[in-house]
């Protein structure tokens, strides 16, 4: 089937005002007949149940931690872009929206880039209105450093805090509405199954996480804000909770996974340092704004203290591949070019994988004051996980899985292909392309809550006849209570040999290896043989601890460690088919002479949509054909 | 190196709850606080126990979800640290280590390490707000904030929502963590206009909620993992004493 993003047509530049305009609208004492669930409290989440409570509408918000405030949004340290322009360097809508789409290697829908770019300098204001922090000169105006992937300096940015930051904002407005009884919060709640009545989404079931009772939620329009499927590799740095779950229930329900393969390696991580380790700690890409990359060039140095290397026996790879990006060329390059040296033995630290990022020359233009200002909590969090001190060593990095492109399937309006599902943030696919740019996934994140879905549900909910119609009484939601607590006790009667993480991390492992920074034919097939193996032990052999009926965390990752298991296949699928190389998708039989990613335009310009069709059973693809006119297809160049 | 640790274990909210003893062989000094107890959960998991329930998530010190007192203090004996960032490293072997949950009034025990802070958020829901409506709003630039106001406000923002300044208090007081968020829009222009009510009203939530008063032990800022100053407690009390004093508008 070919899909139709529904993205207004004309010319890109006016297309956002031009749907406003034509939209349909629900009269402000309407609103209050109208029930809005949304899953997740994160930047996308928060910020738009904090909206629709504002307009009037009765939300109910859905998250599983114990606070909205915790949402995995915190963990964003270097900025949010916008095109302001407050430094006169060039900017402009223009170049955010180009930029966003080069960066994502053409593999976006210009309409919704365009209105990202659009309204990302609204955010700016929305942000300052709610009284977030963000960095300032003595003259009190705002203040902007570099990111990857562009040549104007449009970052925002609140120390190393910023998604925190902007998350406590997010947070404040949505208390405002709790307090106002327009938001009703659900914490400690996890999503288990979306309730479809008659090909429309009606509602949730959730499971309590403090009491274990599966509870029944209607709504006449259900949000998807529930973040990225990174944890499917073994060691991300997603927080721990972080999963496929909400957004899988929605595919097993007939929702479209969009480009699932396209994932993101992010090139500032922690390297690696034990067996025992949970997960990975990223450190914002902003440190490669005074940071400069290097690798010996003799791997009989790699063991060498690195003051003992002198400058000639060091190759900056970035400089020196990319003279015009330099250190901010794009992450999936960066990454790519990180593995290509470690590949080569050029690696250092425990395990030779790991790269140096080294401050000396910054601390030497600057000094060791101003890098502690912007960036000392990094340094700290460095110091503490690694015991080394990056003012005076290089610091080492390795790249991790970070986020991901992909997404469920949305229309211009964050629709998904079931009526009354709507996905906003990582969750959905929509703004990225292949690759995201640094900076731009809290733009997203805010763009989707403050601005899209608030004026994009509306036409939705006004084509509705008879608003909260379904109710808990009726029989799919019951059925699908049903359905859950069959697979929860399902999951706590096998009582096989192995932990929950054990398999997980033999899932992850296997996707890391196999589906991780570069892909190839074989390890694609590989890893879809492995797969439905480590499934098949899961249920056969897993031991899930505990009650039902209690607080149980094993219980709680084993379905998540469940649901990953069918994904990573989808996944892999994707992978196998995009038979060419973009953005954070590398293929090894698609890259240029140099090793570089090679597109194929002519028969890869779309997007990818997956349709469940059973578990082990091959996903059926339906395709959105991408156009380009506001801009021409090139060869992605940052040298 | 070998430790024993000694763990609170708790049933559930109406459980009495005990300390239960649990050796911790060949623990790596790289490991984090909490990748230990979670081989101490597979190793119980493989006897047929039930593993240790801890709140955690992000595992990078900032969601503020971790939350357990080592040795009697918050989040452990290093300094301006959460439990899942302080490392193994800190510790010898031989050492004993007691974990127990946050301990106040405000905070029941839901299960072992897990208590329940939903007063944090009611204290934010009263007035930890500027109250403005999504769009509508100035150009961000038209705001002037100079450095070191905008530098004071962040020092004040960077409050993770742990909870840890209360655990640490004898008299489990939230006067740390309601200051924090007042003194940030307390000294924007943007949250200047509710600064009286914003003020009393989180006050009185600190009450309802059943936390205790300052009495000046400074426990909130030692165990604070961002550091967050009790300079802050002092401006929250003298932004409540100016609220108290009448204005020509409100008489």
């Amino acid at each position: 089937m070919i899909l139709d993003g529904k993205a207004p047509t004309g010319q890109v530049d006016t297309s956002w005002d031009r749907y406003r305009e034509d939209m349909k609208l629900v009269n402000p004492s309407n609103k209050r007949k109208y029930k809005i669930i949304v899953v997740g409290s994160g930047l996308a989440g928060g910020a738009g149940a904090a909206s629709l409570g504002e307009l009037g509408y009765n939300v109910d918000c859905f998250c599983y931690q114990d606070s909205p405030r915790r949402a995995h949004s915190i963990g964003a340290q270097g900025g949010i872009n916008a095109a302001k322009n407050y430094p006169s360097d060039g900017d402009s809508i223009y170049r955010l929206f180009y930029d966003t789409v080069k960066g994502g290697d053409f593999r976006s829908r210009e309409a919704d880039v365009w209105r990202l770019a659009q309204v990302s300098n609204n955010i700016i204001d929305q942000c300052v209105a709610q009284g977030v922090p963000f960095a300032r000169d003595y003259a009190g105006y705002l203040d902007n450093r570099s990111f990857g992937g562009a040549q104007v300096s449009r970052t925002f940015y609140a120390r190393g805090q910023t998604g925190q930051q902007l998350l406590l904002g997010a947070y404040s407005a949505l208390s405002r509405q709790i307090k106002n009884k327009a938001v009703t919060m659900h914490p400690r709640t996890e999503m288990l199954d979306l309730v479809v009545v008659d090909g429309v989404a009606k509602g949730i079931t959730v499971r309590n996480l403090m009491t274990g009772e599966i509870e029944s939620h209607w709504g006449d329009a259900v949000i998807l804000a529930t973040g990225g499927y990174v944890n499917v590799f073994n060691l991300s740095t997603n927080a721990m909770g972080s999963s496929v779950t909400a957004i899988w229930k929605a595919v097993k329900k007939g929702a479209y996974m969009a480009n699932p393969c396209y994932t993101q390696i992010h090139p500032t991580c922690i390297p690696v340092h034990g067996e025992h380790q949970s997960k990975l700690t990223l450190m914002s890409e902003s440190l490669r704004n005074d940071g400069r990359i290097w690798v010996p060039k003799n791997a009989a140095d790699c063991e060498k203290h690195p003051s003992e290397i002198p400058e000639d026996a060091r190759d900056y790879y970035l400089e020196r591949k990319y003279p015009s990006y330099g250190n901010l060329a794009p992450r999936d390059i960066s990454s790519r070019s990180a593995k290509e040296a470690c590949d080569a033995d050029l690696g250092v630290g425990p395990g030779k994988r790991g790269v140096y990022l080294d401050f000396k020359d910054a601390i030497a233009r600057v000094s060791e004051k101003t890098i502690a200002e912007r960036y000392g909590n990094l340094f700290d969090m460095y110091e503490k996980i690694t015991d080394e001190n990056g003012y005076e060593r290089p610091m080492r990095i390795y790249p991790a899985p970070h986020y991901n492109m992909g997404g469920l399937w949305v229309d211009y309006e964050c629709s998904s292909n079931i009526p009354g599902l709507f996905v906003l943030g990582e969750a959905n696919f929509s703004v990225h392309g292949a690759n995201r740019l640094g900076a731009s996934a809290l733009m997203q994140g805010l763009a989707d809550g403050y601005f899209v879905i608030p004026y994009t549900i509306a036409p939705y909910l006004a084509s509705l006849k008879s608003p909260g119609e379904v109710r808990e009484d009726h029989p799919e939601f019951k059925k699908a209570a049903e359905d859950v607590e069959t697979r929860t006790e399902k999951l706590l009667s096998i009582k096989g040999k192995k932990s929950v993480s054990e398999i997980q991390k033999e899932l992850g492992n296997v996707m890391w290896e196999n589906v991780g920074m570069a892909r190839s034919k074989e390890s694609l097939e590989n890893a879809l043989q492995l797969i439905p193996e480590i499934r098949d032990e899961f249920w056969n052999n897993v031991n899930v601890t505990g009650d039902s009926k209690d607080l149980n965390q094993q219980l709680e990752n084993a379905g998540r460690v469940a649901d990953f298991l069918e994904f990573a296949e989808m996944l892999t699928e994707d992978a196998l088919n995009r038979e060419e190389s973009c953005g954070g998708h590398f293929r090894t039989e698609h890259q240029t002479d140099e090793g570089e990613a090679m597109r194929d335009d002519e028969n890869f310009s779309y997007v990818a949509a997956w349709e469940f069709k059973g578990t082990g059973v091959k996903p059926e693809l339906h395709k959105e054909p991408l156009k380009f006119e506001r801009i021409k297809l090139a060869v992605r160049s940052y040298k | 190196m070998d430790l024993t640790l000694h763990v609170w274990r708790q049933k559930g909210p109406q459980d009495k709850g005990k300390l239960e003893t649990y050796p911790a062989k060949n623990v790596s000094p790289d490991m984090s606080f909490l990748e230990m107890l979670d081989e101490i959960n597979d190793g119980l998991i493989r006897q047929g126990k039930d593993p240790i329930a801890f709140d955690h998530d992000c595992r990078e010190g900032i969601c503020g979800m971790c939350s357990s007192v080592v040795n009697g203090r918050p989040h452990g004996k290093q300094e301006k640290t959460t439990v899942c960032q302080l490392h193994m490293r800190q510790y010898n072997d031989g050492d004993e280590i007691f974990i127990e949950p946050w301990r106040a009034k405000a905070f029941p025990v839901q299960k072992d390490l897990i208590v329940d802070r939903t007063s944090l958020d009611v204290i934010m829901q009263a007035g930890g707000y500027v109250s403005c409506h999504t769009g509508g709003v100035a150009d961000a630039n038209a705001l002037l904030i100079p450095k070191p106001v905008a530098d004071y406000a962040m020092d004040a923002a960077e409050c993770i929502g742990c909870g840890a300044c209360i655990a640490a208090c004898p008299n489990s007081s939230a006067m740390l963590f309601t200051s924090a968020k007042v003194a940030q829009l307390a000294a924007l222009p943007q949250g200047k206009a509710e600064a009286r009510e914003r003020v009393q009203a989180m006050s009185q939530a600190i009450l309802d909620e059943g936390f205790g008063n300052c009495t000046n032990h400074y426990e909130c800022e030692a165990a604070c993992p961002k550091g967050i100053s009790v300079k802050f407690i002092a401006k929250l009390n003298r932004e409540y004493l100016k609220s108290m004093i009448p204005t020509s508008t409100i008489a």
